[in-house]
């Protein structure tokens, strides 16, 4: 029988090595996994750390994955400070996307054209606002009525998907592309410049660093952040000592939601240009376990988001070379999620068997 | 008497990091006998009685049971060799009935289907034997306090416990209904089971039992029969040194009506006149300045509703609620900025973010005023800390530093960061606008709602709360004390009210009560007269 | 109007309830037991994939097509025992352990199905569950037996629940722990029994689609089929009855829908329809939410020993 002890102190250090340790403890099963494809161990380690970071080439790779990464990332870490566990933020992304294209490719509908110095920010603008606005249904019907969010983002996600899919193959198809699904380009005016020249590594990381800073201060420094912090903390306590909860938790959705339609915006005017049905392989899923990564700290999503992106790279090179199925990577995120959760507890508590 | 020995405890030491709990207590009960183990919140009472029935384990000592060992840890094993508890908060499920709740656990669990029929007949036959009436297929979620109380002693009962203990059972009983669980435990007793009888409440020991316990931080310091002690031996066991009553205060001087409830509720009549929505019913009330009024009652009859009207967090369906000449704002914040401090009933779940540090929970009522944010949206670091250490320092706060989770704080060390959170005003280098304060030369609070505020406090905390209530009311605020402390709300209180079904009883003066008279009010059995404002 | 009448009318549409409902009358009765003993399980549907996926890979290695249901409640089980230890063992957030084992459960799957097939394009068959025209009576006879053990599944549960000194134990367990330890029910070993329980038959509402509804493995088969059974459970709130309920509703406005995609007009794109069980799922939870009578100790984690 197990049974778990408080720890009275908590070192420093343990916090540190805890997520450390439970990345090699995942490194250690996944080469389970790698023994099966029948690869080298040794080897497919080398070439998925090579594939991420060993090479100029492979950080430009890297950093251009972590983009979309750190932004649902941030979404899920500013959500889940305040125990609204938003799932939704792959649904959430597509529909800022879909925004940012609607705006910046086909000027809303209008015809009417604008300066790109007034349409970018527009376009961010929209982005921003659909993806809080699919938020923030299932945060009103969790806090008025009690029901589950999780549920709810999740099923607006395949929603959201076949909205897309719909208006992809109408409204906003591109006709030039030839019977593939994609949607109608954006201008070219408006596309983010790249960061370092002859790389995919776009602007989009200096916005993503940005807004990682600016919720850290505003976590930390801000009236709001500590609302968003007691009310994931204790709404009980919270409303007793006078934060307005209702009005806290419709801002964290707003937030979130807009976080990760930036996230999609971002990913059309930086990478692709346009909206496809498999632009996001996952990240906003893949934004949540970024967040626990990082302990729900805005400036350590930055470091998950490059880590995650680097072996999701890395893996794509390695399947390449060694026949290893990209999968793996998933499997290795997913599982350093679970360690992560238990290595953190274990900091907090001390484990007695009977 | 029959003297044989049905339970001994030998040398039991359980300690909790470095705080020992239990000190190598050695206890015995004999056979027939009722016995009170007596101390104060914290002295260990609840935790000897966790390791009896195998909730804790004991690091040292062990347990005989009608003279065989009883292994640790095992509710199971407890409850086989005839031991059965009483829990202080009861262990019932709302959601299933009585039947469900005292039969679980009391069938093999692998048994295709469940003996239902005979179950029924044996809980009436039980029922019967020790005078305790039930239906067995109503909910739990209907029944009152109680007659929950009764399903808990039930299911001890029914598996045919032999040792029963009972921890704190009048804690949430009127007088009265005490009166009848005494009247049951002799009936029990007379069936021939041994009762172990944990209180705090020295009358009562004496009425009931037959032996003394008194344990105190942790260690057992006296044990005698009930026969040869007084009220004020026990006492001074209990708390290591003489205690003397608590000198009466009066109020020098009363002033104005700060705060006015006329015909105030939170529920209506309209659902059928079921009393378990515990809401306000027609409550008319005025608080004065300089004054104490203390709001005696059983909890559950409309303290909570009453506490959180004036705390900000429940509005009144009907009637007029009144602060200062004008409406009582509907919420927390603007509630502390007008002048009202407010003490919570429960500090860990509402009265502090246990994550969040101390500094935080320090200034977390007032974050949005200008003296501790600009513009109510960047807060002033060094504004903020500052007072975080003035309260500390005029509060005598003791833990980890202001850094620390709140919750790392013990009970009352927590109780005192909520005092001075509430009473110590904030220095403002000049007037806030719209601040009544402005008026006031000393800026202390006009209203303080202190709800059950000594709860749960060892006597040394219990004692300075009381005395920040008494020189709040002598710097001229207006106290309302809700306490279901009988001896705290005669103590402290100027004027006392009674609650009971939502409704208040009119307020009379300390010392036109009588306990007699308090016992009936708190079940209900004088109808409260109907009263215009001026109570 | 005529169109949904004839849909109605005709028994192949009913045949298609039976069977879209299986999985989902599966599901939900195993998330049920899990919510009933007070846990979360949003591992569903990760389990399902993994389910599918492994009994479709026992058959296809030469098994029975019975041992590879077995196979598949073993997998649940397998990643039941993992979702308790991390939810009861470690009393960690059940949301995010849940999601984890989504997660790590579909990754595992693909993998392993990569790994085994890494040149195919078109997905390989097997000889699925035949239906059972034995049976006398209609609709049902052209089942497959997984159907009819869903069906039979629900009143056993019911039994199980509400008529066994077990069900009263898992019942009380979720609705206060504190009373079923005091009463010598160890709250960490029924909450245990009951996720792997759950989880078995998890792992059988997946094997269902590949072994009897289609005969391969799919990327993205399961489709959001687990969130809808977590949903159903609330709807049905929490009793075996109307899970069942519930699922043949939902089967119905999806078998409906499918069948209006076909006859109806081209005007409405077809994603409209096949967004329908998921608006119709929220609805559910919005109707419901008001008067759900949660198990009281749902979702709070149960620390042995801490007051």
């Amino acid at each position: 029988m197990m049974r778990l002890e408080r720890r009275h102190e908590t070192s420093r250090a343990a916090l540190v090595l805890a997520p450390i340790g439970a990345v090699v403890f995942t490194m250690a099963v996944s080469a389970l996994l790698v023994l099966w494809a029948g690869a080298p161990v040794g080897r497919t380690y080398a070439l998925l750390l090579q594939g991420g970071f060993g090479s100029v080439f492979a950080w430009s790779e890297t950093l251009t994955r972590a983009i979309p990464l750190i932004l649902t990332g941030l979404a899920a870490t500013v959500a889940f400070k305040a125990r609204l566990f938003n799932i939704g933020a792959e649904g959430q992304l597509y529909a800022g996307a879909l925004a940012a294209v609607a705006v910046g490719g086909m000027h809303g509908g209008t015809g009417f054209e604008l300066s790109p110095w007034l349409l970018f920010p527009l376009m961010m603008l929209a982005a921003a606002i659909a993806g809080a606005l699919m938020l923030l249904g299932p945060a009103l019907m969790k806090n008025r009525l009690g029901v589950d969010e999780v549920v709810t983002t999740l099923l607006i996600n395949f929603i959201v998907l076949l909205g897309v899919s719909a208006l992809l193959d109408g409204p906003m198809k591109d006709p030039s592309a030839m019977g593939w699904p994609q949607s109608v380009s954006l201008q070219s005016d408006l596309e983010l410049g790249k960061l370092v020249a002859q790389t995919r590594v776009h602007t989009g990381l200096l916005w993503a660093v940005s807004l990682a800073v600016t919720v850290w201060a505003v976590f930390k420094y801000t009236v709001l952040g500590f609302d968003i912090r007691a009310v994931g903390a204790n709404a009980r306590a919270a409303a007793f000592a006078g934060v307005p909860v209702t009005r806290t938790v419709v801002m964290v959705a707003l937030l979130s939601g807009a976080l990760a339609g930036l996230a999609g915006a971002i990913e059309v005017a930086g990478r692709t240009s346009y909206v496809t049905l498999d632009m996001s392989p996952g990240y906003g899923y893949t934004g949540i376990v970024i967040a626990m990564l990082a302990g729900l700290h805005p400036l350590g999503v930055i470091a998950a988001g490059v880590f995650v992106a680097g072996v999701l790279v890395g893996a794509d090179t390695m399947s390449r070379a060694v026949g290893v199925p990209t999968y793996i990577a998933d499997v290795i995120v997913a599982a350093s999620l679970i360690a992560v959760l238990v290595a953190t507890l274990l900091t907090q508590y001390r484990v007695r068997f009977k | 008497m029959n003297t044989t020995t049905v339970l001994r405890l030998e040398g039991i030491t359980k300690r909790f990091g470095s705080l020992v709990a239990n000190d190598a207590i050695s206890l015995d009960l004999q056979a027939g006998e009722v016995l009170a183990l007596l101390g104060e919140n914290g002295a260990g009472k609840s935790t000897l009685m966790s390791i009896l029935f195998g909730h804790y384990v004991a690091d040292e000592g062990s347990i005989e049971v009608f003279g065989a060992p009883l292994p640790p840890g095992n509710p199971k094993a407890a409850l086989a060799a005839g031991v059965g508890m009483v829990h202080q908060h009861f262990t019932l499920a709302d959601n299933l009935s009585v039947l469900d709740n005292v039969m679980m656990g009391t069938e093999p669990l692998w048994l295709p289907v469940s003996r239902r029929a005979a179950a029924r007949t044996r809980l009436l036959d039980v029922a019967q034997r020790f005078g305790l009436p039930v239906q067995p297929d109503v909910q739990i979620g209907s029944l009152s306090v109680g007659e929950r109380q009764r399903v808990e002693i039930l299911k001890a009962l029914y598996r045919g416990a032999r040792i029963l203990i009972l921890d704190e059972p009048t804690a949430v009983l009127t007088p009265q209904e005490s009166e009848a669980l005494f009247a049951t435990l002799a009936q029990m007793v007379a069936q021939g089971l041994s009762v172990i009888f944990i209180s705090h409440k020295l009358g009562e020991v004496l009425r009931v039992s037959h032996r003394v316990a008194v344990l105190r931080g942790g260690k057992l310091v006296a044990e005698a029969r009930t026969a040869d002690t007084t009220q004020a031996q026990l006492a001074l066991w209990m708390v290591g040194h003489a205690v003397e009553a608590p000198q009466r205060r009066p109020a020098r001087s009363v002033g104005d009506a700060v705060c006015v409830l006329d015909h105030v509720s939170t529920v209506s009549d309209k659902d059928g006149g079921q009393d378990h929505s515990a809401g306000l019913r027609e409550v008319s009330l005025t608080l004065r300045a300089g004054e104490i009024t203390a709001i005696a009652g059983v909890s559950g009859n409309g303290q909570v509703a009453l506490a959180e009207l004036l705390s900000g967090t429940r509005r009144a369906i009907s009637g007029t609620a009144q602060f200062m000449g004008r409406a009582l704002p509907p919420s927390p914040a603007r509630l502390v900025q007008r002048g009202v401090a407010r003490i919570p009933e429960d500090r860990h779940a509402v009265g502090v973010v246990g994550d969040l540090p101390v500094w935080e929970n320090a200034v977390s009522e007032r974050l949005r005023s200008p003296v501790f944010s600009h513009w109510s949206w960047l807060v002033k670091r060094t504004a903020t800390r500052l007072h975080a250490r003035r309260i500390e320092k005029a509060f005598d706060v003791r833990g980890a530093g202001l850094m620390a989770p709140a919750r790392s704080l013990s009970g009352g060390n927590m109780q005192k960061l909520i005092l001075g959170r509430a009473l110590l005003a904030p220095e403002q280098p000049e007037a806030a606008k719209g601040d009544d304060n402005r008026k006031h030369p000393n800026r202390a609070p006009r209203l303080i709602v202190a709800h059950q505020p000594t709860w749960g406090l060892d006597i040394g905390a219990v004692a300075y709360v009381q005395q920040q209530l008494i020189a709040a009311r002598d710097a001229g605020a207006a106290v309302l004390l809700i306490s279901d402390d009988l001896d705290e709300v005669l103590a402290l209180g100027d004027r006392v009210a009674v609650m009971h079904g939502g409704r208040l009883g009119e307020a009379r003066p300390a010392t036109a009560w009588t306990r007699e008279a308090i016992g009936l009010a708190m079940a209900g059995a004088t109808a409260p007269r109907s009263k215009g404002a001026a109570t | 109007m005529t169109d949904l009448l004839d849909i109605l009318a005709n028994p192949a549409f009913w045949v298609a309830v039976l069977r879209i409902a299986t999985p989902l009358i599966l599901g939900t009765l195993g998330v049920l037991l899990c919510e009933r003993a007070g846990v979360l399980n949003l591992g569903i549907e990760g389990i399902m994939v993994a389910g599918a996926f492994t009994g479709w890979l026992a058959v296809y290695a030469g098994a029975p097509l019975w041992v590879g249901v077995g196979v598949a409640a073993l997998t649940g089980l397998v990643f039941g025992l993992l979702h308790a230890f991390l939810t009861v063992g470690l009393a960690l957030s059940q949301h995010v352990s849940g999601l984890g084992i989504t997660l790590l459960a579909t990754a595992l799957s693909y993998f392993g199905y990569r790994v085994s097939f890494p040149k195919v394009n078109t997905p390989p068959t097997i000889t699925p569950f035949a239906p059972m025209d034995w049976l006398p009576i209609p609709i049902l006879n052209a089942q497959t037996a997984l159907t009819l053990f869903a069906l039979l599944l629900v009143p056993i549960i019911g039994w199980v629940l509400y008529r066994t000194p077990l069900g009263l134990a898992l019942r009380m367990v979720g609705e206060n722990p504190q009373a079923a330890e005091s009463q010598g029910v160890s709250v960490a070993a029924t909450r245990t029994g009951a996720i792997v329980a759950g989880s078995a038959l998890m792992g059988v509402a997946g094997s269902f689609l590949t072994l009897s509804a289609f005969n391969a493995f799919f990327f993205n088969m399961v489709n959001g089929r687990g969130w809808i059974c977590v949903a159903l459970v609330v709807f049905a709130s929490w009793r075996p009855g109307k899970a069942l309920v519930g699922a043949l509703l939902f089967a119905f406005f999806d078998a409906l829908q499918l069948r209006l995609q076909q006859s109806g007009d081209a005007m409405l794109p077809y994603q409209l329809y096949l967004m329908l069980p998921y608006l119709l799922s929220i609805l559910a939870l919005v109707l419901v939410a008001r008067k759900a009578s949660y198990p009281q100790a749902l979702m709070k984690p149960y620390r042995k020993g801490e007051r």
